[in-house]
């Protein structure tokens, strides 16, 4: 069995990229990660320790450009049985032109391992259910959810190959990048504080930020919330904003509606604060506290502190 | 300019989901179809407001049966001109993407939108198929889009930010949050739609790569747990012992 994966690396390697190369080593056979981005070698050389056999890197390539990336990585993967992407917005761009490239099956958001009978789980219905999907093609294309494996560390290293093999001028030309300062990316998060309409007012976030700096998690919203211009529409999730699955979800002033469940409820642990008892959230959590927010928050930032401070 | 906004059928977004009986299909009772809300409320009603501005003509198409016309009257009285259905069941995402690529192929469109992904399959993987397809540039979960002349400006999410990009057309895009607001039809709207056109083309040499083989539903929580208002040590302490998430 031969296995592509490819990631895109800058400053440091991401936990997206670990997940993906140790997801294509549990495929089982050999892993070879196509990779850009300016990362050095040496960083690049510890996916080793993930079930990379070997790594090349194409410095030629600069740019985030899917029409680029995806006419390299078909040039390299003719023989390949899987090519494994994060379900992230490279993969979302690169993966659907490579399956029509190499008339390969794309199976999108994957959760979890093939099962016996080959088909793949999928989350579908925004959160709500999961599919199984088989590829009808020999060649398959896989787009794995982050965080919906546990990357498994060997401490091996493999060889890097620098290649600089040019595709062509970018079509897409970028102007500018935003890139907010020294947060966490929500879909790749693993602690998550989120609030709503319970807040009452956007001068109210101080203690959820507070929170959420305490226990090192990044910060969502309700729809609402980002609707009516409390929050950035980026940091809205649910089944029309982010779906996220975090390892931690703490939801503050959230009632609970059917849309912002879906795009919660992968959460392995959800905590709940809210002081109507009767919010239908209590019934998708794991811990609850029936209180005011303005009242538990500070109690619970000082117990995180306290809780960081002695361990 | 020409615009083309696909658009696909989802359930409601209040829907419970479930499944028949051996979980092989999605169960439809009792399910009221909408259009998918990023097909609509950012892709067609964006489409919409370049034609307000600058011009265009703005058609919608659709793989489905005719049980698909209600979805497609719906985006006509929002405002589109013309309505295509592709007379076909949309088995996946690869089948839909090149049913609309081969109807388009010939038709110079200048913008082909779609929703960054439906609600119900959450796939992502129609506009980039679209894109390669067509042999377009592609520019995925854009949240703005503004045009000049022959040029698109956008902005688009990237890894833990957003990038802003510049394309010339023709060019694919799908659209997500933050591109335009929903709109709700008037009843001039509903009226104009009954009698705009809606043409039924049939398929050729689609095939599918991917099938579903079974459905499930995610296991139930097995309770809350409550803790006390003063007791946020305990709550700290099970997340740590307990849960093992902190």
């Amino acid at each position: 069995m031969k296995n592509i994966v490819f990631i895109q690396a800058n400053s440091a390697l991401s936990k997206a990229a670990y997940e993906v190369v140790s997801y294509a080593q549990q495929l089982g056979g050999t892993v070879k990660v196509l990779a850009t981005g300016n990362l050095p070698s040496e960083a690049l050389s510890a996916l080793g320790s993930y079930g990379a056999s070997e790594v090349v890197v194409n410095r030629a390539i600069t740019s985030n450009d899917d029409q680029m990336i995806a006419a390299w990585i078909a040039k390299h993967s003719e023989d390949a049985n899987n090519l494994v992407f994060s379900h992230d917005f490279n993969g979302k761009a690169i993966a659907p032109r490579l399956s029509v490239k190499l008339k390969a099956g794309f199976i999108s958001g994957a959760v979890a391992l093939p099962e016996p009978d080959g088909s793949v789980k999928v989350n579908v219905f925004s959160g709500k259910a999961f599919g199984y999907v088989k590829s009808n093609t020999a060649q398959r294309i896989i787009s794995l959810l982050p965080n919906s494996i546990v990357p498994n560390s060997t401490g091996n290293v493999c060889s890097v190959l620098e290649v600089n093999e040019p595709m062509g001028e970018p079509r897409v030309k970028v102007l500018s990048v935003k890139k907010p300062e020294g947060t966490i990316p929500l879909p790749e998060a693993e602690l998550v504080v989120s609030a709503g309409r319970g807040l009452k007012g956007p001068e109210n976030w101080g203690m959820i930020e507070d929170l959420a700096q305490a226990l090192g998690a990044a910060t969502a919203c309700s729809r609402p919330v980002a609707d009516i211009g409390w929050r950035p529409h980026h940091e809205h999730v649910g089944q029309t904003g982010v779906a996220i699955r975090p390892n931690l979800y703490i939801a503050v002033g959230i009632s609970g509606a059917i849309q912002h469940l879906a795009g919660v409820n992968g959460s392995k642990v959800i905590v709940v604060i809210n002081p109507d008892a009767e919010a239908p959230f209590f019934k998708a959590a794991d811990y609850g506290v029936v209180g005011d927010a303005f009242e538990v928050v500070p109690k619970l930032i000082e117990a995180v502190k306290n809780f960081r401070a002695n361990s | 300019m020409k615009i083309l906004v696909c658009i696909s059928k989802a359930p409601d977004t209040t829907s419970k989901i479930a499944f028949t009986q051996d979980n092989s299909r999605f169960d439809e009772n009792g399910v009221q179809y909408i259009v998918n809300p990023y097909d609509e409320w950012y892709a067609l009603v964006r489409a919409l407001e370049i034609k307000e501005t600058v011009g265009a003509d703005v058609t919608i198409i659709t793989v489905g049966n005719s049980s698909d016309e209600a979805i497609m009257r719906k985006a006509l009285a929002i405002g589109a001109d013309e309505a295509v259905r592709i007379d076909a069941e949309p088995t996946d995402a690869y089948y839909v993407a090149t049913a609309i690529a081969d109807f388009a192929k010939d038709k110079s469109f200048d913008l082909v939108l779609t929703g960054k992904e439906t609600i119900n399959f959450n796939g992502s993987q129609l506009g980039g198929m679209i894109a390669e397809a067509l042999e377009s540039p592609y520019v995925s979960i854009a949240s703005k889009l503004d045009v000049s002349g022959n040029t698109l400006t956008l902005e688009r999410e990237i890894a833990g930010g957003v990038e802003v990009v510049e394309v010339s057309l023709p060019a694919v895009v799908s659209c997500a949050k933050g591109m335009a607001e929903q709109r709700i039809p008037n009843m001039r709207g509903i009226m104009a739609a009954r009698t705009k056109p809606l043409q039924v083309v049939v398929p050729k040499n689609a095939e599918q790569l991917t099938s579903y083989v079974a459905f499930a539903s995610p296991a139930a929580k097995s309770g809350v747990k409550l803790i006390d208002t003063n007791n946020m040590d305990e709550l700290v302490s099970l997340l740590h012992n307990e849960a093992k998430v902190i």
